[in-house]
């Protein structure tokens, strides 16, 4: 499927692949969106629905992870009351004390910033019940779930990106790395959401509470969920930009005219 | 090879997103006079959750053996700058409002009634826990005592602790909650009578509930029709409260 895609679109060649060629294409940029360039023709990639998610999503969790981090505030430990579980803490690393700055915080106040958290807890579990509803529907989610047969696949890519492999392996509208973190952010995401639920309701939802290792160790595994989707966002921005940067613009216009037009 | 990348209507569109989320983001914003009272109005749709669909009254909370108590328990109390006590001996208690036989208990009489010792977590909305036991009489059995009537939908709690400037600590509280099994009066804390700084003579103890919930140093219990607001829930705290 992958090599019938390739073969489809005979500009698309290996020097294509290579790195140097992603860099310097301003001169296009001046012209409307609805022109087409010779030779790449735009193709429709992301659902209206699937870019509402998207960017829904990226302010939701934005605010989500500023006002946690002020709940946070209130309490800049894990453990019980008598007892420091020896966990590692980001915040520390990075600020030096286990405060959260400022700048990176939402509410004010703890009243502040559970007021915020808990309004935006909806429509961040609501949107993501939505996408994975469009996938699960639409079969998009064909091109996103990561299967034991993007293993391979998967080693080659990394191995294409360390440089150890000269040829950009053959993909359809994702490559199998993309599949590997787009499918695992939606477990952390819903990680996230059931973990929050264990410490928002730890006596009503006690087997979940349980399953993720009592009250306090919910509480931390929620805290970590936020440096997994940081770690992520920082990732998947950089590799935007310097992989495939018309994907920027297809997840804005749902059209795609960079150099993996395919879509399986 | 030329390839299409973003132009200026892209970037028109990449600031319309992150307009909003730099402005919420500005240095721990509340949310202002425009959004704040509306995240607090929408605090209501989280109680209403809270209590009609996570909360079940038949789910008990955990016991902990007492030898998972926590040592340094914290205390806390709004009287500056030592633990309030009554101002008019002897102390009773008030329980009235929209009830069919309001009736006033002294200590006496509290302790006669059938009590409950339990050893649980204590859920602070700070994000701490902390084990303890304690003993006192279910508030279910003093409202079986005063029979509310269906005009008491809700229970108000005053405290004779008040801050520096003479805000009294008090609570509202849901029927269901109040009638929890776990939900009790306590006068005892880790087997002792309790002390002035955890509360005494008579306070609320329950885990369905976080900590600024559970009111110390009881004067009164009145069944009212409205809601009542709190010490903490007036300036913004959840309403309900619920664990």
């Amino acid at each position: 499927m992958d090599r019938e895609n390739q073969a489809a679109h005979p500009d698309v060649t290996a020097s294509d692949f290579s790195r140097g060629d992603v860099t310097h294409t301003a001169v296009e940029s001046a012209e409307p969106p609805a022109v087409v360039p010779a030779g790449r023709p735009a193709v429709k990639r992301h659902h209206w629905l699937v870019r509402l998610c998207h960017w829904a999503n990226a302010i939701l969790l934005v605010g989500m992870i500023a006002s946690g981090l002020q709940i946070y505030n209130a309490y800049q430990r894990f453990g019980p009351r008598d007892m420091r579980y020896m966990v590692l803490n980001p915040v520390k690393l990075l600020h030096g004390t286990p405060s959260a700055p400022e700048w990176a915080r939402l509410g004010g106040w703890l009243a502040g910033g559970l007021n915020w958290h808990f309004t935006l807890a909806w429509p961040f579990v609501l949107t993501g019940l939505l996408y994975l509803a469009y996938l699960a529907l639409s079969g998009e989610w064909r091109s996103l779930l990561f299967r034991p047969r993007d293993i391979i696949p998967a080693a080659q890519m990394q191995l294409y990106y360390l440089r150890l492999r000269k040829a950009h392996p053959a993909q359809g509208k994702h490559n199998a790395l993309q599949k590997a973190a787009y499918t695992s952010i939606v477990v952390v995401g819903a990680l996230a959401v059931l973990s929050g639920f264990a410490i928002y309701k730890p006596v009503q939802l006690s087997w979940l509470t349980t399953l993720f290792g009592g009250y306090e160790y919910a509480r931390y595994w929620h805290f970590v969920a936020v440096w997994v989707f940081v770690a992520f966002t920082i990732l998947h921005v950089v590799l935007v930009f310097v992989v495939d940067p018309a994907s920027l613009r297809a997840m804005i216009t749902g059209w795609y005219r960079g150099r993996f037009p395919s879509h399986d | 090879m030329t390839r299409p990348q973003l132009d200026r209507r892209d970037f028109l569109r990449l600031g319309l997103v992150a307009g909003p989320v730099s402005l919420a983001a500005a240095c721990g914003w509340d949310g202002g006079t425009a959004i704040e009272p509306r995240l607090r109005a929408f605090s209501r749709v989280n109680d209403w959750v809270g209590e009609h669909i996570l909360q079940s009254n038949n789910r008990l909370a955990r016991e902990y053996p007492v030898s998972q108590r926590t040592r340094d328990f914290p205390q806390y109390f709004v009287t500056r700058p030592q633990a309030p006590v009554p101002a008019s001996e002897p102390w009773s208690l008030e329980v009235g409002g929209a009830v069919r036989k309001p009736v006033r208990l002294t200590m006496e009489m509290i302790q006669q009634l059938p009590r409950v010792t339990y050893t649980l977590k204590h859920h602070c909305v700070e994000g701490w826990t902390a084990i303890g036991t304690w003993t006192g009489v279910p508030l279910s059995s003093v409202l079986a005592m005063v029979e509310p009537t269906e005009k008491g939908r809700y229970l108000r709690l005053d405290s004779f602790d008040r801050d520096p400037g003479g805000r009294q600590y008090y609570n509202g509280w849901d029927l269901k909650s109040a009638m929890h099994p776990q939900t009790i009066l306590a006068y005892a804390f880790n087997d002792q009578p309790l002390r002035a700084e955890r509360g005494a003579p008579l306070r609320l103890y329950s885990p369905v509930k976080l900590g600024y919930k559970l009111t110390k140093y009881l004067t009164r219990i009145t069944l009212t029709t409205d809601r009542p607001g709190g010490y903490w829930e007036d300036v913004g705290y959840p309403w309900l409260g619920g664990v």
